[in-house]
């Protein structure tokens, strides 16, 4: 416990003394503010924001679409992940496939997207699906993958039926690769949706940082960028609760001290 | 003392993969309330006869009769508890036990009302609740064979069961499994390469010869009297004797096995 307070406090110190730093370098005008907008800048915008309802318009789109992308982009991968899984001869066919897609670096395919989609949520979450697929894909695949043989035969000698083998044996294995993706995925369905909206929209924390950005309005991208990483971190402790409680079964890491 | 009626009869078996001869000829009868042991040098196949009467590999020749009935598929008399233990690390304790009932189809809350006293039998009240990695070795153990036995297979099958245990947990699975039996009498067939284990715990020790193309090379009837105290057994002259007679044919099968390893 004193180890950890003493971690927080350094990495709260570290953090301070780069504010603080920062915010005089462009005060004694070491730094140019144009191109570095300080601190005090960036706080008081991003209270300007909060002020108006049209901000948090933003972030419930921008929410929306990433959780949207998560859902389908989970689902699909999970149940293509488990048909190939199972399935040898479909994952042998397909496999070339994927990788070719997986290959295609996906942010090319947002104007694509905008062009069939429109500028709406659609474009947005068929995006972020694109990238969540891919890692819901290839964990669930590995998880069904490597159910542990013993395990496997064992259920098969107390006469598990299809179904039931892959309820209690092959989702609860590919649960925990998936899980353990969890983290990685959402970033990447936040990603999807902030760069498709970046890339043409009319709403969303992307629109907001891509307008700040044509009026080279520094403070403005700086101030969203700050906006975005406290969205996925809250995200991403929604997740790790999650994670916390489906996997109560597994051992706790052993330098947990 | 055992019972009339025979719940398994393999007569003439020869086991084959591909060119390789595993078993060239296996006659074995197990009465239905009888415990065999089956006892060989490694690589002879032993487990290989459990997968027979489970009806996962079909004989190449011969006949496999469970309950006098030739077997067609999977045994469905039959229960199998493997060396290493096979439970779900997602689980309970309790929802291990309770898995076969499950997939019966029976409720969770019932296969969980069903595993509890099972839990108790074994030694692991208190228990329900835990998962497999908050149990020890020989907990394990335990949960898997009530796992096993919960499905009340009128065969029960254990391949080296215990062999990955200490000394003294070996003991009290001894000790476990015999009270369940004495209470509860199945056909019982026993795998291992423990020849204390098997005389310990069998009505008869079965001795196979080195493989590839084993076959049975002693039968030996165990005339202990039951019940057992596990640990007194193994001083009384009459196991030493019983011990000497199954050594003299089973050391020189494992001396050749040996030597073909070299």
């Amino acid at each position: 416990m004193q180890r950890k307070s003493k971690i927080v406090l350094t990495q709260v110190e570290i953090v301070l003394a780069l504010l603080l730093a920062w915010e005089l370098g462009v005060r004694a005008g070491l730094i140019d503010s144009f191109f570095f907008p300080a601190p005090s800048a960036l706080i008081a915008r991003i209270k300007e924001w909060i002020s108006t309802p049209d901000f948090w318009t933003d972030v419930g789109i921008t929410l929306l679409e990433t959780v949207l992308s998560f859902a389908v982009g989970i689902g699909i991968g999970t149940a293509l992940g488990i048909w190939l899984g199972l399935s040898p001869f479909a994952a042998d066919v397909v496999q070339p496939f994927i990788k070719m897609f997986n290959a295609i670096p996906r942010i090319l395919l947002g104007p694509i997207f905008v062009i069939w989609f429109g500028l709406g949520l659609t474009s947005k979450v068929a995006l972020g699906v694109t990238l969540v697929l891919f890692v819901a894909f290839f964990n669930t695949f590995q998880g069904v993958r490597e159910v542990n043989p013993i395990v496997l035969a064992n259920a098969r000698l107390l006469r598990a039926s299809k179904s039931a083998l892959l309820r209690h044996v092959y989702l609860p294995s590919a649960t925990t690769w998936i899980l353990s993706s969890l983290r990685v995925s959402v970033g990447m369905a936040v990603m999807g949706a902030v760069v498709a909206e970046y890339l043409g929209s009319s709403a969303g924390l992307g629109h907001l940082i891509a307008q700040a950005e044509g009026v080279l309005d520094a403070t403005g991208v700086f101030a969203g960028i700050v906006v975005l990483s406290v969205f996925v971190v809250a995200l991403d402790a929604m997740v790790d609760r999650v994670e916390r409680r489906l996997l109560v079964w597994r051992p706790s890491p052993a330098h947990e001290s | 003392m055992e019972g009339h009626a025979t719940a398994v009869d393999l007569r003439d078996v020869m086991i084959r993969f591909g060119e390789f001869t595993a078993i060239k000829s296996m006659d074995l009868t197990v009465g239905e309330t009888e415990f065999v042991a089956v006892v060989g040098p490694t690589g002879c196949g032993k487990s290989t006869i459990l997968n027979t009467v489970t009806g996962l590999l079909k004989p190449a020749a011969g006949d496999v009769r469970i309950f006098g009935k030739p077997l067609a598929g999977l045994n469905d008399q039959s229960g199998y508890m493997l060396q290493q233990e096979g439970l779900l690390p997602w689980k309970t304790a309790q929802d291990n036990v309770g898995l076969g009932l499950v997939f019966q189809g029976r409720s969770v809350e019932e296969a969980r009302e069903r595993a509890r006293p099972w839990l108790a039998k074994v030694g692991l009240r208190g228990f329900e609740e835990r998962y497999p990695h908050q149990l020890s070795g020989g907990q394990r153990k335990r949960v898997a064979m009530a796992q096993t036995l919960i499905m009340e297979p009128r065969i029960v099958l254990m391949d080296e069961p215990f062999s990955a245990l200490d000394v003294h947990t070996r003991r009290l699975m001894h000790r476990i499994l015999l009270d369940l039996w004495q209470a509860d009498r199945r056909s019982l067939i026993f795998i291992t390469h423990d020849l204390d284990e098997a005389i310990t715990l069998a009505d008869r020790v079965v001795v196979m010869s080195a493989g590839p193309a084993s076959r049975m090379v002693g039968d030996v009837r165990i005339t202990l009297p039951r019940p057992r105290d596990v640990s007194a057994l193994q001083t009384t002259d009459e196991f030493v004797a019983l011990y000497r007679e199954i050594w003299s044919l089973l050391g020189a099968e494992v001396e050749k096995s040996y030597a073909t390893q070299k």
